[in-house]
């Protein structure tokens, strides 16, 4: 009976072990399927160039992926600039100053936000937020703008990396504990000088991871990004120039034109480059999370 | 650099008298703590009953009666810091000298709560350094000159004991004192607004008996200067320092005394049965 008990102790940990191992695996197995891939154009044409040169014409076998380096660039810091306060200034109202039944109301909204496909968005983006950028923004600044923009894209990717900013930095704050609001409050403080010395000082680290895993999302956002941005293979000047993300390159060219040999191969570098950009940006992070925390 | 500068600065202690700044001047005559027919409910139960009572100024006044009376209430009430807790109703008037604590403007209560200290019952240093945490309440009442702030930062460490222990690390979180030191730390920022109350919930329940001591003196000393309200579970404590004495049971105010008479006649059978301990 013991012995039973104490076999499927072992398989189940036996098995467990397994799935861990198989999970991490795969991410090896991924960098280096990928790598295999684009094995071929590293071997033609130096790393550097790829990375530094604007030209992108496939069939003239020339791969410059600097106006995709940049097009993700853009987007990703035009959204953060836009989502950050925002979503800042939203989990302060929501912990520090809302009453419990909006807290009851708004939370919930946040998670459905947060988990609709991203199709809808870009539905959205093109329905609403390119033709206001081409008739009521761009005018201003440009003299002609189709709305399929930089701009556009971080706009749309903005608003879909508020929902999950919200949620993790509400989580953070309602973890400071009230006895340290409380003894803000006591010398007097009002609520938006606790807000601002006491819990986001608190929740500093939180803030700092939060916002890499939400540009960790808006780098390998693809589809919501693609239907915005204009999908143009040159370097954007402005916001109101079009841009061509990496993932939207890999989603638009992936699986035609594979006749030629080198062009697929640029794809699995697209994609090899945006793993390895994800992972060591993670892993940097959490070396400066690290050093913030012992602080 | 500027931990530089802040031990460049501290190195010339010059022992000159501290007068603390013009807009913490306390007034001439300190002024006593009304509470008028005073309830509380949060969400329909009603935890605090028609309590009347007023706190001499420069005593140590010790709210006592079991656990779950309404003591801890009651001295949030006291800085309005139950405003923080959802539901909660209030009816009544509580009064520092002729002021209104319970029904005035959010701009006057955070003067208010300037005028009335609070010493948590467990140790809550700010997330910011040891200097900034004493700093911290001046500067967000306009103290913005970084010469007086030090002059305060010193002075104030030194009324708490702590200035010789910390002296050469101001710079460092305060996070990283022990807890004792942590409970005076929040003591001396509480006094570095120059309150004219302090209260203290069970503020040395979380310490060790040698900090504990250390802390109970403290309140002692500073009866002269400010007017201390403290709640405490140990009635040992009560006795060992209370002038003025408050009982509550639930939610009532039972009996209220000078700690003489409380401790030694009490009038009533209540009260006599929580000091024998058949209540707890």
């Amino acid at each position: 009976m013991s012995n039973l008990r104490i076999i499927k102790d072992r398989t189940a940990s036996g098995a467990m072990r397994t799935v861990t191992i198989v999970a991490l695996a795969f991410v090896l197995v991924m960098g280096w399927g990928l790598y295999r891939k684009s094995a071929p154009i590293l071997s033609e044409i130096p790393l550097w160039d790829l990375l530094t040169d604007s030209t992108w014409q496939p069939f003239k076998n020339k791969f410059g992926f600097f106006p995709f380096v940049m097009g993700t660039i853009w987007v990703t810091v035009i959204a953060v600039i836009i989502a950050l306060p925002l979503s800042l200034f939203t989990a302060v109202f929501l912990t520090e100053y809302s009453r419990r039944f909006v807290r009851k109301i708004v939370y919930p909204a946040l998670d459905i936000l947060a988990s609709l496909p991203s199709v809808i968005y870009g539905v959205w983006g093109t329905l609403v937020v390119v033709p206001w950028i081409s008739d009521k923004l761009a005018p201003y600044f440009v003299s002609f703008s189709t709305g399929y923009t930089t701009l556009a894209a971080g706009i749309v990717l903005s608003i879909m990396i508020l929902p999950l900013l919200v949620s993790l930095f509400v989580e953070l704050f309602t973890s400071v504990s009230n006895e340290l609001r409380d003894s803000s409050y006591a010398l007097g403080a009002t609520r938006w000088q606790t807000a601002q010395s006491v819990v986001l000082r608190k929740s500093l680290p939180g803030v700092f991871a939060s916002v890499v895993l939400a540009i960790s999302r808006a780098l390998g956002e693809t589809i919501a990004v693609l239907m915005v941005c204009g999908n143009l293979p040159a370097v954007p000047h402005s916001v109101f120039d079009s841009c061509y993300p990496i993932p939207a390159l890999i989603a638009n060219n992936y699986g035609e034109m594979l006749s030629l040999p080198m062009y697929e191969s640029a794809l699995m570098f697209a994609a090899l480059l945006l793993f390895v950009v994800v992972l060591v940006f993670n892993l940097a992070s959490r070396l400066v999370l690290r050093k913030i925390e012992q602080k | 650099m500027r931990k530089f500068i802040l031990r460049k600065f501290f190195a010339n202690d010059n022992n000159e008298a501290f007068v603390p700044d013009a807009k913490f001047k306390h007034p001439d005559v300190a002024p006593e703590l009304t509470v008028d027919h005073f309830n509380l409910s949060i969400e329909g139960s009603p935890i605090l009953k028609d309590v009347s009572v007023t706190i001499p100024a420069n005593k140590i006044t010790c709210i006592i009666g079991p656990s779950g009376c309404g003591k801890s209430t009651l001295l949030k009430s006291l800085n309005r810091l139950s405003d923080t807790i959802e539901g909660v109703k209030t009816t009544g008037d509580i009064r520092i000298g002729d002021t209104s604590i319970a029904n005035c403007s959010m701009s006057d209560l955070v003067e208010l709560r300037r005028r009335i200290g609070l010493v948590p019952q467990r140790p809550t240093p700010l997330p910011m350094s040891i200097y900034g945490n004493i700093a911290y309440g001046c500067k967000i009442h306009g103290v913005s000159s970084r010469r007086e702030l030090r002059k305060i930062v010193r002075h104030y460490l030194k009324v708490v004991g702590l200035w010789d222990e910390v002296k050469d690390r101001l710079t460092s979180p305060a996070t990283k004192l022990s807890i004792g030191q942590q409970q005076r730390l929040c003591l001396a920022r509480s006094l570095a607004v120059e309150p004219e109350f302090i209260l203290a919930d069970e503020a040395t329940s979380a310490l060790d008996p040698v900090s504990s001591k250390i802390v109970e003196d403290l309140f002692v000393k500073l009866k002269e200067q400010y007017s201390i309200v403290m709640v405490t579970h140990t009635l040992r404590q009560a006795l060992r320092i209370a002038d003025y004495v408050i009982f509550i049971y639930m939610g009532e105010v039972i009996e209220v005394g000078d700690a003489q008479q409380v401790f030694k006649n009490p009038k009533n059978e209540l009260t006599q049965k929580y000091l024998s301990g058949a209540i707890s």
